[in-house]
């Protein structure tokens, strides 16, 4: 059983169908014990890290996602969710994260060139670092869909991809068991339903 | 780096596609699911579904037909057409939209491009305007292009940015329908202007204007337009492959 954490940030409905047109079933829930039961765990997002990261530490799913995850349950974050994994966050103040991966995210601006817009939002490609379980089905050189305006640093140990935004931007992590995406498979075309693929067959 | 990007534009009325279209590949032309999965297919960087209805109905259809197109096509989805508040954000971004595109609404309610920003991040709102030259002025223009509103166009554009608005569609209703080519001189002043990304829209006739488009002003981001697509005078697979082979970066 594949879970998609429902912590009331974002927007499901696109993700959820990407899993179903690859035929698979995913069940989007709030409840611990279903996530405790799940296979997988999908950890979606958009907003803000801080309110983020607050809701899932309310409302103790935060908890349960970091004991799944050293039960060695493979995660998948993507977008925002890619960016809880990591241990802290400089976005609006300091927040903490998962600590599922070393690492923190600040803020695109710092690294970027000026005269590169914020948010980084459209097609980029991903330039494929490390071998990992996500790119089964890719080749170097794909394009997949970024919005975003914070990316991860300091995580040299488990970037896969990178994708070029005037400065190497983080797109693709791996961490054993723990995998994120910083643009959104789901809006990628078929190289977006190739990477949820290749997640899903994750044994 | 980030591609350029091209957009096609479905005018939906009733959730069928109106203006017809002119594909033999299609069963049903004026299905907007069938031509979303079809551009999607060619290669389309993204979609604009224009809701036109007048009727409650009409708009049940219509968010009925989002929601099939969301349940298929996996490229970034925006919708316009009567978004008046910010439960109209809401009811199309609960379909499936990815981006949510407002013009009149905006005009009337200049906060609503706060408002909404505020509540769903400024990459979700989409200003789009109607320009058009009144006494060598750029004026911003309503209710489709037939009212002109008096307000100075570059001024409500850097105004609405200010807001939140995330990303401008700037659609020049002298160019629009004339085939002659985009508006050069009023896009460079947009782009000039503002820092989030701009769209240029109205008076794509061919692939060289894509090309002059694109090679002109290289802060644009992404070129829309309707009934070139649709009626086939333009391939979508075929300019994006020109425009590769002119040194403008594409995802093919």
């Amino acid at each position: 059983m594949i879970v998609m954490v429902n912590y009331g940030v974002g927007n499901l409905f696109s993700l959820e169908r990407s899993f179903n047109t690859i035929g698979q079933e995913v069940v989007v829930s709030e409840s611990r014990e279903i996530i405790e039961k799940a296979d997988k765990i999908i950890l979606p997002g958009v907003g803000a890290f801080g309110d983020a990261s607050q809701k899932l530490k309310d409302s103790g799913l935060g908890e349960v996602i970091c004991e799944r995850a050293k039960a060695g349950v493979p995660i998948l974050g993507i977008c925002l969710g890619m960016q809880l994994l990591f241990e802290k966050s400089s976005e609006y103040g300091e927040n903490e994260g998962l600590g599922l991966i070393k690492g923190r995210i600040d803020p695109i601006a710092q690294y970027v060139p000026r005269g590169f817009k914020i948010p980084h939002i459209g097609w980029n490609v991903l330039n494929i670092k490390k071998e990992s379980k996500l790119f089964k089905y890719l080749s170097d050189g794909d394009y997949v869909y970024f919005v975003h305006s914070f990316c991860a640093v300091d995580c040299e140990d488990s970037v896969t991809a990178v994708t070029d935004y005037g400065a190497p931007i983080t797109a693709c992590v791996e961490s054993g068991n723990v995998m994120g995406c910083q643009f959104h498979p789901e809006k990628s075309g078929k190289t977006g339903l190739n990477i949820l693929r290749a997640f899903c067959e994750v044994e | 780096m980030i591609t350029k990007r091209i957009i096609p534009c479905l005018d939906v009325r009733d959730g069928r596609v109106v203006k017809g279209v002119n594909f033999g590949k299609l069963s049903d032309v004026s299905s907007p699911v069938e031509l979303a999965e079809y551009y999607s297919e060619c290669g389309a960087d993204e979609l604009v579904f224009y809701d036109i209805t007048a009727s409650a109905e009409g708009r049940k259809l219509f968010t009925d037909v989002l929601k099939e197109t969301a349940s298929k096509v996996f490229i970034p989805f925006t919708v316009g057409g009567g978004i008046n508040t910010v439960d109209d954000f809401d009811r199309v971004l609960k379909c499936g939209a990815d981006k949510v595109s407002v013009n009149s609404g905006a005009i009337r309610n200049p906060s609503l491009v706060a408002e909404a920003s505020k509540k769903y991040g400024a990459q979700c709102v989409v200003l789009s305007v109607d320009v058009k030259r009144v006494d060598g002025d750029f004026k911003v223009f309503a209710k489709g292009g037939r009212e002109n509103t008096g307000i100075e166009a570059i001024s409500w554009i850097k105004r609405c940015v200010d807001m939140g608005a995330g990303e401008v569609v700037v659609n020049s209703i002298d160019t629009d329908g004339v085939k002659k080519g985009f508006d050069i001189e009023l896009l460079e002043k947009v782009c000039d202007a503002v820092t989030v990304p701009v769209i240029a829209s109205g008076g794509a006739g061919s692939i060289d204007h894509f090309v002059e488009l694109f090679s002109t002003i290289p802060q644009i981001d992404a070129g829309l337009a309707a009934s070139i697509f649709h009626f086939g005078e333009v391939e979508i697979a075929t300019l994006k492959r020109t425009l590769k082979e002119k040194g403008i970066l594409m995802r093919i």
